[in-house]
């Protein structure tokens, strides 16, 4: 084509003296992000693209066009629902209920005090016991979570980030007593600390003591868990609390980096851990933009991975990646146009090429899914897998001058981007001095100023509104017995086991943590002997301290 | 100097979606108000002592957690036990319409925002509810 | 109505009324401090400030800690400033020192700069006063060494601490002059990141080339970590010798007749200011004077000495 290029250039010259005399309608022309858009591309948009070194083949370097080389042909991305219930018990029938049915992979959330590390029967837990996941306090409740289950046979995904090693552990654990080595489970913590400082907010210890957790993990699975994924790098929640696809996609790749670059300071080698490392994104509503930055992600990633950390397993310069579609896209108001943003958001991901996928339901913006809405959410991605012919042919918009030009742009604006992190001395150094807080603050804010000037429009928010609406909404009630039988089983579990050796383990705990050594058989030791998390976190938060956030706004 | 209105922004409940509060604080600033935030994980407790040592005409919840319910009349019960009811209560979040009726009529909150209120509507509801004297 | 009754109690309600009242300018101001004066005299007044991003928060935080472990009552002033577009200020400081939210003994009270001249360093002085009776025993004043009226915030602290980080060190040149010299303790924080010998041999240095602290008080550096605890026990007693010693020397007493004159003046003249414009307004303006000047009918020196003349010395003796 490039032999062309000097009549395109001046058939384009032709048209835009054409196309210069129409009116455009009045709006700025740009992605949800804010990214300028031109109003065509062609093939000189492009004229630099190699493709053998930028996009190649799927399922090799650089893996733009995706992970695998027969893509959705040969399997297609896994549905994964994530939801949580109240108790072990209830979580147990339901996972059962689900293994019966031919899943085989089990999610579990967990309520706000078992992911901030307190007990069900801190004061803090007040009210929050069971509501949004399930409790676990000890062994004993991750006994009953997988009472019957056997972890050999379950891959189990567990949405922890602070107190993961210690989840983690009390899973490990579950397994022994059911005579399951560890070298036999497989699954994923999400164990992603640097975006709770960054937008998530769920964090407990300071950064640099967190970071020893996780190399702790990287170094005792490659040893004893060899088949779980040790971290789930996320971007989701960074574009949840308002950032730019840009940013999600940049500095969810510098956490990346840095992981790997704690792992390797830590002597492993970056092949002993890089291959279980995965990713997790947001899809939102710019259709394109979600498109480019997926492939741009995969490229930005192998190439790092092989020229900088010089990875030499293959696996290790793979970007795989759950995708959720955007909680942060859907309104309140008439709340069924939700079900046709979830769907654009979920094809975007396809079109992506990501591993696994959770469509919304339409009604989360207002209060906990009802049954129907999570159906609905789930025949989204089922009427895309079978009806629409999305997954019959890999990376279809690959060649596309425009979507090849964004996925360019993606890449180089991510670039500057870790510019700016090396220069300030690295994720850790640029968290300390806010600057991912305060560029996510930003875009948020204008994100919100553009909606309230009606510069973005947002149907039934601030256009096409519906003034009779009334919002009929279930209300799911929370049975307030759950969290009062939750604190009793929590008391009646330390009032029986054997609180000589629990205090044994926590002081050799304590006393390792102030040392340097590998902290997860000491966790593990714990929690065998039936320490709670809380207790085990009050246990490091003495030698670690507690994070305390920054004003950013 | 000018009085300026005074406006606690408070987080409560385990979760870190801080997302609309800190927009809406920065908001309030740009409104030309004097905004105290207080971070995550607030407790009522916690949040009402603030609110009076802060002397503040407003306090701002931010529920996404689905606790309002008890959040909000915690908040009034230990404003009134402290003799500074006259601080007026407002929150924003996912609550539902029943829910909001509840609260407001109960007297628990002085207005609610619920998803899709522009900034402008906050800032003026503050302006026309809070006496400048 | 405000009781001062209630503010010596301890009433919180009252206390944050008051200081509002006096932020505000409001109504009755002076006489409501006229009774709180005697009340007062009995605090060790901190004053913190440094670059931001220094970790001012986190500091005020241990210190807290610190005074409450000692027993004694505190009351935080943690300035912010005030957007000079909107006039409103976010202020956040509170959220590193909300687990003493609950404490009885701590008062914490968030400030906006409020861009006034010289109007925050006013507030300041009497929001002290009001913590002062309040009962506290240590007020710690934070905020950004930035603006000048933050620095002039300083002359109202008995012992003020200057926070610096290790990375500050090279460009200590740089650092705006004024916030050195009114260090009483230099800290540098956050030096558990490392590198500290840098800063702090230039710090040294710039005492070692300063005859003002020849013989007297030599501003000691002290190293400290909010994170691991470095250094706080130090800073603390250090705070405390130099309460002692600036006692012993007289020069608390020098300094605080030094705010007092400066106190009794600046109201003086805010009486005389007030007391003119009044005569101004009751003898028909000053409108025809500003057209004679702006025409060069008039000058302004010969005419200022008028006015002083006409309304000070000629009246004084009937309308004084």
């Amino acid at each position: 084509m490039s032999e062309k290029f000097d009549e395109i250039k001046a058939a384009k010259e032709n048209w835009q003296a054409e196309r210069s005399k129409r009116k455009d309608r009045d709006i700025k022309f740009e992605t949800v992000s804010g990214m300028q858009l031109n109003d065509l591309y062609t093939p000189e948009d492009v004229k630099n693209l190699d493709y053998m070194n930028d996009l190649g083949f799927p399922g090799e370097y650089p893996f733009t066009r995706g992970v695998q080389h027969n893509m959705y042909r040969g399997r297609l991305w896994t549905m994964r629902q994530f939801a949580g219930f109240a108790t072990a018990e209830e979580s147990n029938l339901r996972y059962k209920f689900l293994l019966e049915k031919g899943q085989t992979g089990l999610s579990v959330a967990f309520d706000m005090p078992t992911i901030m590390g307190y007990d069900s029967d801190h004061p803090r837990s007040y009210g929050e016991v069971g509501r949004v996941g399930v409790a676990i306090d000890s062994l004993a409740d991750m006994e009953t979570l997988f009472n019957g289950i056997p972890l050999d046979k379950v891959s189990t995904s567990m949405t922890t980030n602070a107190p993961a090693s210690i989840l983690w552990c009390m899973y490990i654990a579950t397994g022994e007593k059911q005579g399951v080595s560890s070298e036999k489970l497989t699954g994923t913590i999400q164990n992603d600390i640097l975006k709770e400082y960054i937008a998530q907010k769920s964090w407990i210890f300071p950064p640099e003591p967190s970071m020893r957790l996780i190399t702790n993990i990287f170094e005792y699975a490659s040893k004893k868990v060899p088949k779980w994924n040790t971290v789930s790098i996320s971007g989701y929640h960074i574009r949840e609390a308002g950032s730019t696809a840009v940013q999600e996609l940049a500095f969810t790749l510098a956490d990346g980096f840095a992981y790997v670059e704690a792992g390797m300071a830590a002597g492993l080698d970056v092949d002993d851990f890089a291959p279980r490392l995965s990713f997790f994104f947001n899809s939102h509503i710019d259709f394109f933009e979600e498109i480019a930055k997926y492939r741009a992600a995969r490229r930005i990633w192998a190439r790092r991975m092989k020229e900088k950390y010089g990875a030499k397993n293959p696996k290790s310069w793979l970007l795989r990646f759950h995708t959720q579609t955007a909680g942060c896209s859907l309104t309140a108001q008439q709340p069924e146009n939700n079900i046709v943003r979830t769907a654009y958001e979920a094809l975007a991901a396809v079109l992506g090429g990501t591993q696994s996928l959770h469509t919304n339901s339409m009604d989360e913006v207002l209060a906990l899914p009802t049954e129907k809405a999570v159906q609905i959410a789930l025949r989204t991605q089922q009427i895309i897998a079978y009806e629409t012919g999305a997954a019959n042919v890999i990376d279809p918009l690959a060649g596309s001058y425009f979507v090849e030009a964004l996925t360019n742009k993606m890449e180089e604006e991510a670039e500057r981007y870790f510019e700016e992190i090396d220069r300030r001395g690295g994720v850790l150094a640029a968290i300390d001095q806010n600057f991912f807080q305060q560029e996510i603050a930003d875009a948020a804010y204008q994100y919100q100023r553009a909606i309230d000037k009606k510069q973005r429009i947002q149907v039934g928010v601030n256009e096409f509104v519906d003034p009779d609406e009334n919002l009929e909404i279930e209300i799911l009630t929370i049975d307030p017995e759950i969290e009062r039988k939750q604190v009793e089983n929590v008391r009646k579990l330390r009032r029986e086991r054997n609180n000589l050796v629990v205090q044994d383990n926590l002081d050799a705990l304590k006393k390792a943590a102030q040392g340097t050594e590998n902290l997860i058989p000491h966790i593990l030791e714990c929690v065998r002997s039936y320490a709670t998390e809380g207790e085990i976190v009050q246990t490091l938060r003495e030698v670690f301290g507690e994070y305390k956030e920054k004003p950013t706004f | 100097m000018a009085r300026r209105i005074r406006v606690l922004v408070a987080k409560p409940g385990l979760d870190g979606h801080d997302r609309g509060a800190r927009v809406i604080a920065r908001a309030l600033r740009d409104a030309g108000m004097e905004v105290v935030y207080t971070g995550l994980h607030q407790t009522p407790e916690q949040i009402v002592e603030a609110a009076i040592q802060e002397d503040v005409d407003v306090v701002g919840l931010s529920i996404l957690s689905g606790a309002h319910m008890t959040l909000f009349p915690r908040v009034c019960e230990l404003l009134k036990q402290n003799g500074a009811e006259d601080i007026m209560v407002m929150g924003g979040g996912t609550i539902p319409e029943a829910d909001v009726k509840a609260l407001k009529e109960g007297g628990w909150a002085a207005e609610l925002f619920t998803p899709g209120t522009t900034i402008e509507t906050i800032v003026d509801w503050i302006n026309a509810n809070v006496k400048v004297d | 109505m405000l009781e001062v009754s209630k503010l010596i109690q301890g009433d919180k309600r009252t206390t944050a009324k008051i200081i509002s009242l006096i932020e505000n300018e409001g109504e009755g101001k002076r006489e409501l401090l006229s009774k709180i004066y005697p009340h007062t005299g009995n605090a060790h007044v901190i004053g913190i400030t440094g670059s931001p991003g220094a970790g001012k928060s986190s500091l005020t935080d241990v210190l807290i800690k610190q005074a409450r472990n000692n027993e004694l009552k505190v009351g935080v002033i943690a300035v912010d400033p005030t957007s000079p577009i909107s006039g409103g200020a976010l202020l956040g400081d509170r959220i590193r020192m909300q687990e003493h939210a609950l404490d009885k003994n701590v008062f914490i009270r968030s400030m906006g700069t409020r861009g006034c001249l010289g109007g925050l360093a006013r507030a300041t002085k009497d929001v002290v006063k009001v913590l002062d009776a309040y009962g506290c025993n240590i007020i710690i004043i934070e905020t950004v060494g930035v603006g000048q009226s933050e620095l002039d915030i300083m002359h109202y602290a008995d012992t003020t601490l200057v926070v610096l980080t290790p990375g500050a060190g090279d460009h200590i040149q740089t650092i705006k002059a004024g916030i050195m010299e009114i260090a009483d303790i230099f800290v540098i924080n956050k030096s558990d990141l490392g590198n500290t010998k840098k800063i702090v041999t230039d710090i040294e240095q710039m005492l070692d080339m300063s005859p003002r602290y020849h013989g007297k008080w030599r501003p000691p550096v002290v190293e400290t970590s909010t994170l691991t605890g470095l250094g706080i026990a130090e800073l603390w007693s250090l705070m405390n010798q130099h309460l002692e010693t600036s006692r012993a020397s007289g020069e608390l007493r020098v300094n605080l007749r030094e705010r007092l004159k400066a106190e009794v003046m600046e109201m003086v003249e805010e009486n005389l200011s007030k007391y003119l414009w009044d005569l101004f307004a009751q003898n028909g303006g000053i409108e025809q004077v500003l057209d004679d000047l702006a025409d060069r009918k008039l000058d302004p020196y010969t005419e200022a000495n008028r006015i002083f003349q006409k309304f000070f010395i000629e009246r004084g003796n009937d309308n004084v």
